[in-house]
């Protein structure tokens, strides 16, 4: 046996790094949670790390998972050694593929980090749904419990399907391993060459097509033979068991760990079993341990083949002793008996002939959390004489009775294990730094070190917390940190919001970042927290970390002062020991950043310890104060008891009757997540402001808003209420009013409202009409006056300009406070279109960053005007959005076309000049918008007497004659990539849409790999060298159609072009599709100058702005019209600006050189061919009808 | 004509050096366009501190900022195994100019701090540069900075890159010193091998439209070389470092002057920048003309020759002169 190297890793990486080694191709699609295993392999690719073969395998980046899968199967079928990764939806688009693959007896492993299936919500996490869904497609399952076993795994299902030609299926639970960091030892090369034959390899390439050896597969075949061919791989499935435990045991002579199809654990006379496989069995192992050491007599059967099902060797694994099992599933089968694993179980058992009580549950659907408490809950009902059947854990279901009862109190963690939880904000870097320590202490001690970390839905403000056990023995506590010894909080934001040191042992460490000395602090803590430490005589410290970071030019960065900390008081290693190996640590983390990086953090280790101080505890309880309710009493009981438990982190707790059953939610919930995260908010000078209505435009959490209204409405202002004379020409006769309200405590602080405010104060220049400023001071009088201006009535929408930026922006927001990133560049233009046609709207939105802002729970931003009607939204798929959306128009026009049906019908009972009101009523404009509502509303008021079944009909389908607004939007993943198809079908329907490509150039929801839509030289995940091909150009390809009304748009490069873009595009009764330039994080920018960058880009020619309406073609004119001025600045110069172009210079200087010079010609190239386009003398035959002189020239583009 | 000159132990075939400018030095094929033209040698392009030091953190701020916060997204780029930082393209920029012309290369380092970035000395040095011209541009607007504080600073930052590298080192300064001469003198002590006098700081504009102060680049005036020339003429012969011109050096006939106050060598820019890099031979004929005409033979028997110390009048260089200067002006 090798020497033993022990490495901390997550579960992506240890099965990343197998799978790379094994493999000649893998081809891939970003999906949480496998990305992180994908972006390995074409690190290592780039990185030039050869398989165990000595070359350098192909990583490919495809189009969706469809087509990974594709391309994988076509991979096999040519002889290469081919792998992917995925996770749930992306599974269930490879399983037309995986039906083939297996049925042509192709040995491969796909490894599934197991991911819980969109059903009545989306879901990130991880569950066994999607692999569940697989079991029927004739591939080996092996599961993976824990990290060491995910790594273990991946080389034992290579060494399987090599000699068994049964393609295998490798999953592990999604973010509880795929997350996890853990140390594990890694997989010496000669233990993967000793595992992997090289003869089997030879044979799968020698099975390969080539024109060399020419066979043909993939034949259509006749009633006649289908059937037996079918049933000729049988041998191979029954063989596969045997060959699977041959390469445990042969793994475990090269390794010393032994693994069996069926792994029991517990004590050899057992009565009460559980039955379970993936990560949920560490959990019921150590509480078996824990169970039996108390003179219990249980056992855990792990399963980890799980097909084929080997029904001997599953019996055999049971003690004889055994009387009833438990058997738990991760995943749901509405309408089944039972889920799949007890319905398994039972069929084994009865076909064994053996008779036990065999009960079935659910458990840790979604990543909900398995702990022992739940597993003895199992347990203890297992000694009953009929324990409960087709029961869940876990959960409070008061509405079917499925719930077990389990003491909640019931721990098993042991005093030989260091626990600590650390309450980050995301932007700090506290995960990082965790991970960083669990390195240290993993890799230098004898101690097994693990993380998991979990993270927020929010993109801004966002709270992490990791939870770190360190101690000597392999840690297989699947499950959060209840009964820490270290609590640490990094950001004073969260003391009122969490209570932090419920679950801390007496005695423990509690650590606090705060601007407070020792003798203030006090005041400053709830009082609930307060008893806690004196009452646990907890050891309590403070340091201001953010005064150290910033001294130390780090920024907001605390993450290396609260790591020193730690490792200064936790006692894991001794002090001075702790210190030199962060040091350590710092140099081979960032000495490739240069030695200005590793010396700030080697500054910051040294200054943390003179800074950090111990609260003397006795100093008594001055002070403090009571932790406020997570929403306003005011709030809907919904919002209170359901959504607001969630915001208080008791989530967990919610039972099963609060929450709907089909996934339905109210809209309007935002503005009662009051967030609070803007360090400083905007605040208005009105005697400098102009009332463009720029800065309401751009906000992207519409939280600055803008008012006109009647003078008399100030009777009752709060005292710092600010108002002025309403400027614009409008409504300044009337002697209207006018102000700028900021949502104090909605703000993230992103001051993008200041950097595109033009107006500058007169005499101190450097202050604009809106100001950054301190929120805290701010907080409460703002908090008043943001309500006060809420309920200021909305200015009538038929009165406002809607072409004027200054009158439209007075529009509501029917888009508030969502939880996207501090200075997004996609809500501006989602929050526009809720402005302007929010009333009657209705959303499809592909799943991505768009669908996690805009549908993620707690909370949506998505609102209801003061007459109950807003946006209604729905995301269904991240493929199918195009299709989804053009299902809503069929729909409603559908609806609508029934309903002038009816209306026609009622003419006798409603009057004809009605009817005739209704069915030529034009509604092109707000006016008319307003005139058709009153009109169906006097219709429902006259067929309101009226009985019979096609007046009910008219009844319910009368609110569609008013004019419905379809939007379909999603990112550039979504409308380059894997909607693409079906996009361009839906622009070809011809019907009336209107689609948002919401344009970031990368997948920003799944961390910035590479789109079509990324530009040439950008650097992004899988093309770490520079994208070297240009970007696709949608828009031309739908301008193809001639049909198709297409907008490319800028909001911070023309506001009014954007605006004019919209209005157009949803006034076209046709296909519309507007391509909206988003600024983003994923971009490497400064997110509060990011409409610079989308100036600049302009303003370069790398972005153009441009509107081809073909309803201009009916008119004699070129429907192409270019918006953009000829280019004035180098490509190069806005490329700069970003660090996904610069960072290719500090990588690959040449090739930067060359993909700039490229990008540079792309632009004049692209630039030159739309002036060709919008120069085109261009007539419609109606035109030419009257004008026969000019040449006619067809209207489609090249 | 002899034009030959030793600059800093460097042997020049002539005086005029082409000053460290951004736009004309970038391109390799310039350099040797300058080495054709007749220039003595080349200062490259100036490398700033904040290049050096910001960029790094720029770099460290982007791949660092949203990372581990959302669950979807824990990083957003891919992390190169390498970075190529402390542009490495400049180094590479040394070593093509080595290679493609015969006349020293000067690099140009711009700072005023102490710190790490003065280790990039050392891979000029590596790179092949000839020599360094180190570029102070100090600029304290601190009401509680002292002079002394200051002036302690640029011997601080000169002492820093004497002992990262064997190369000479130019130190290029700004004539603000209470006491140019100490300054000059303590400069010298601390190692510097010439003093390129003066830095012009350029001063910012302000734009009436924006309500904005911009940073405005102004090309020098025949009227700035007065300056340098007066402390050139004052130093030379009194300190050991070689005196390099700059500042306002337009003609021929402004060479000579440099030279004759005590100047080694003269650095252009503004001429070079308006009128193009060959105006270099017009320069060189004109200086050829006038030292044949005057029945000079080489530049080195006037460089020095009115300095303050050999000139007929020295006080001339000094305040009585002003007086006089003031007094025999009439308005007209």
């Amino acid at each position: 046996m090798n020497k033993r190297e022990f490495i901390t890793m997550d579960g992506n990486e240890a099965v990343g790094y197998i799978a790379y080694r094994l493999s000649e191709v893998i081809a891939i699609y970003p999906i949480t949670p496998s990305s992180p295993m994908g972006e390995w392999a074409d690190q290592w690719a780039a990185e030039r790390v050869p398989n165990r073969w000595g070359t350098i395998p192909s990583v490919m980046e495809m189009q969706s998972e469809g087509g990974a899968a594709g391309a994988v199967h076509g991979a096999l079928q040519t002889g290469a050694l081919t792998t992917t990764f995925t996770a749930s939806q992306g599974l269930l688009l490879m399983i037309p593929n995986m039906y083939k693959i297996a049925g042509e007896l192709t040995p491969t492993v796909f490894h599934i980090t197991a991911r819980t299936l969109a059903t009545h919500a989306l879901s990130i996490f991880g569950d066994h749904s999607d692999v569940m869904a697989c079991r029927q497609c004739g591939w080996a399952m092996l599961a993976s419990a824990n990290v060491q076993e995910a790594h273990d795994f991946a080389l034992i299902a290579q060494a399987a399907t090599l000699e068994s030609r049964v393609p295998f299926l490798h999953f592990f639970d999604g973010f509880r391993t795929s997350h996890e960091v853990a140390k594990i030892e890694v997989l010496a090369d000669d233990v993967l060459r000793a595992m992997v034959d090289d003869d089997l390899v030879l044979a799968h390439r020698a099975r390969g097509l080539t024109p060399d050896h020419p066979v043909l597969r993939g034949t259509a075949q006749n009633p006649d033979v289908f059937f037996q061919a079918r049933e000729a791989c049988n041998p191979f499935y029954t063989a596969c068991p045997d060959i699977a435990q041959k390469a445990m045991d042969k793994f475990a002579k090269l390794t010393g760990r032994q693994y069996r199809l069926f792994d029991y654990h517990g004590v050899p006379d057992a009565e009460r079993v559980i039955v379970i496989m993936a990560s949920g069995a560490d959990p019921v192992h150590e509480t078996v341990d824990y169970l039996n050491r108390r003179g219990a007599k249980v056992g855990v059967l792990k399963v980890r083949l799980y097909r084929p099902f080997d029904v001997c060797r599953f019996v055999a694994a049971l003690p004889a002793t055994v009387k009833s099992i438990a058997v738990l599933d991760r995943t749901k089968e509405p309408g089944s008996i039972g889920e799949p694993l007890y319905q398994d179980a039972i069929t084994a058992l009865a076909e064994a002939g053996r008779k036990l009580i065999v009960v079935g549950g659910r458990y840790g659907l979604s990543s909900k959390e398995f702990t022992p408490a739940m597993v003895k809950g199992v347990f203890d009902s297992l000694t009953v004489a009929s324990p409960k059947n087709h029961f869940t854990i876990g959960i409070n279901d008061d509405v079917s009775h499925t719930s077990l009862p389990y003491d909640p109190d019931f721990s098993t963690e042991s005093d030989r294990v260091v626990r600590a939880v650390f309450y980050g904000l995301g932007a700090d870097g506290t995960v990082g730094a965790n991970k960083n320590s669990i390195k240290i202490i993993g890799e230098n001690t004898e101690n097994y070190a693990q993380g998991y970390f979990v993270y927020d839905s929010k993109k801004s403000g966002s709270m992490t917390v990791s939870h770190l056990r360190f101690g000597p023995e392999m840690i297989r506590s699947t499950y959060l940190v209840s009964k820490a010894n270290f609590v640490a909080c990094h950001q004073p934001v969260f003391l009122e919001r969490y209570d932090m040191l419920a679950d801390i042992v007496p005695g423990g460490t509690f650590l606090l970042n705060t601007p407070y000395s020792t003798e203030e602090v006090w005041a400053h803590l709830p009082r609930r927290m307060q008893h806690q430490i004196v009452d646990k005589k907890l050891k309590f410290y403070v340091i201001d970390a953010v005064r150290v970071a910033k001294d130390c030019g780090m920024g907001g960065r605390i993450n290396t002062v609260m790591q020193t900390c730690f490792f200064a008081i936790s006692g894991v290693l001794p002090r001075e020991q702790a210190v030199e190996e962060i040091k350590k640590s710092i140099k081979k983390t960032y000495g490739k950043k240069g030695d200005e990086i590793v010396q700030m953090n080697l500054r910051a280790v040294d200054h943390t310890l003179s800074h950090m101080h111990e609260v003397p505890v006795a100093a008594g309880r001055a002070g403090g104060f009571e932790v406020p309710p997570a929403v306003a009493p005011e709030a809907p009981e919904f919002v209170r008891e359901t959504l607001g438990e969630i915001l208080a982190g008791r989530g967990d707790l919610v039972s099963v009757s609060k929450l709907p059953c089909d996934g339905t939610f109210p809209t309007n919930t935002a503005r009662w997540e009051k967030r609070n995260i803007a360090l400083e908010i905007p605040v208005w000078d009105a005697a400098v402001c102009i009332q463009c209505g720029k800065c309401a435009m751009v906000c992207p959490h519409a939280v600055i808003r803008a008012k006109v209204y009647e003078a008399d409405v100030l009777q009752d202002a709060p005292a710092t209420f600010k108002s002025v004379e309403a400027r614009d020409r409008d409504w300044k006769p009337l002697g209207l009013k006018f102000t700028i309200q900021v949502a104090p405590e909605d703000c993230t602080g992103c001051a993008l409202c200041v950097d595109v405010c033009p107006a500058k104060n007169k005499s101190e220049p450097r202050l604009k009409a809106i100001n950054m400023a301190a929120q805290p001071p701010l907080r409460e009088a703002e908090h008043a006056n943001w309500e006060f201006f809420l309920n200021i009535p909305e200015l009538d929408r038929r009165k406002i300009k809607v072409g004027s930026i200054p009158q439209q922006q007075l529009q509501q927001p029917l888009f508030e406070f969502s939880g996207a990133c501090a200075g997004c560049g996609e809500t501006p233009y989602v929050k526009l279109v809720s402005q302007l046609f929010g009333d009657r709207m209705i959303v499809a939105n592909a799943t991505g960053c768009s669908s996690i802002y805009g549908g993620n729970l707690p909370t949506t931003p998505w609102a209801v005007n003061a007459d109950g009607r807003g946006p209604a939204w729905c995301n269904s798929l991240f493929e199918d959005n195009a299709e989804f959306g053009l299902g809503f128009r069929l729909s409603i026009d559908k609806q609508a076309q029934f309903a002038q049906e009816l209306v026609k019908k009622f003419a006798p009972q409603v009057g004809d000049q009605l009817v005739q009101a209704i069915l030529t009523a034009e509604q092109k404009d707000e006016a008319g918008i307003y005139d058709q509502r009153a009109h169906v509303a006097a219709l429902k008021a006259k067929l309101a007497g009226v009985k019979t079944a096609e007046a009910r009909q008219l009844l319910s389908l009368a609110d569609m004659l008013v004019r419905k607004s379809v939007w379909i939007m999603g990112g550039d993943g979504w409308a380059y990539d894997i909607g693409f198809g079906g996009l361009d079908h839906v622009l070809a329907s011809g019907r009336d849409v209107n689609v948002l490509v919401l344009d970031t150039e990368v997948y920003s929801n799944t961390g910035g790999q590479m789109s079509k839509s990324t530009p040439r030289g950008a650097v992004a995940k899988f093309a770490a060298g520079g994208k070297p091909v240009g970007k696709k150009d949608l828009g031309l390809i739908a301008m193809t159609y001639g049909h198709v009304y297409v907008a490319s748009v800028a909001m911070g490069a023309r506001d009014e072009h954007t605006l004019r873009a919209f209005l157009e595009a949803e006034s076209y009764d046709g296909p519309s599709l507007i391509i909206a330039y988003s600024h983003c994080i994923a971009h490497g920018i400064n997110m509060t100058t990011g409409m610079h960058d989308q100036k600049a880009a302009v303003n370069s020619g790398q972005w153009l702005l441009y509107r081809y309406d073909p309803r201009r073609t009916a008119q004699g004119e070129n429907p192409m019209q270019l918006d953009s001025r000829t280019p004035k600045s180098p490509v190069q110069e806005y490329l700069m600006m970003e660090n996904r172009f610069k960072m290719l210079t500090k990588s690959q200087p040449e090739q930067a050189k060359l993909l700039f010079k490229m990008a540079q010609e792309d632009a004049q190239t692209r630039f030159a061919l739309y002036e060709y386009l919008a120069g085109r003398k261009l007539k419609s035959d109606a035109a030419a009808a009257g004008e026969k002189k000019n040449e006619t020239v067809t209207v489609q583009t090249a | 004509m002899d034009l030959r000159t030793e600059y800093m132990g460097l042997q020049l075939r002539s005086p005029l050096v082409v000053s460290a400018c951004g736009p004309l030095s970038e391109d390799i094929g310039n350099i040797r366009k300058m080495e054709d033209a007749g220039a003595g040698a080349v200062v490259l392009y100036s490398l700033f501190e904040e290049q050096l030091r910001l960029e790094t953190q720029e770099l460290h701020h982007h791949l660092e900022a949203g990372t581990e916060s959302f669950p979807e997204a824990l990083t957003y780029f891919p992390e190169p195994a390498n970075f190529n930082l402390g542009p490495e393209e400049y180094l590479n920029h040394i070593a093509k100019a080595k290679a493609v012309v015969k006349m020293p290369v000067i690099a140009s380092l711009n700072g005023s701090t102490v710190g790490g970035w003065t280790e990039f000395a050392k891979k000029i040095q590596q790179a092949g540069a000839d020599a360094l011209e180190l570029n102070i541009y100090y600029i304290p607007t601190s009401l509680k900075l002292t002079g002394a504080e200051v002036e302690q600073t640029y011997l601080d930052i000169v002492a820093a890159v004497k002992s990262a590298i064997t190369i000479p080192v130019a130190v290029k300064i700004s004539p603000f010193f209470s006491n140019m001469a100490n300054m000059a003198k303590r400069l010298d002590e601390a190692g510097a091998d010439a003093l390129v006098l003066f830095n012009r700081f350029y001063q910012p504009d302000i734009d009436l439209e924006e309500l904005e102060v911009q940073p405005s680049i102004l090309l020098s005036t025949p009227q700035a070389l007065r300056l340098p020339m007066r402390w050139i003429a004052i130093l030379h012969g009194r300190i050991e470092a070689d005196l390099a011109a700059t500042s306002g050096i337009h003609t021929a006939r402004d060479v000579l002057k440099m030279l004759m106050a005590g100047a080694t060598v003269t650095e252009l820019c503004s001429v070079l920048l308006a009128r193009g890099i060959d105006h270099l031979q017009y320069i060189e004929r004109g200086m050829t003309e006038w030292l044949s005409e005057h029945w000079y033979e080489s530049v080195s028997q006037l460089q020095g020759s009115l300095s303050q110390m050999k000139c007929p009048d020295p006080s001339a260089f000094e305040r009585a002169q002003y007086m006089r200067a003031i007094t025999s002006y009439r308005p007209a």
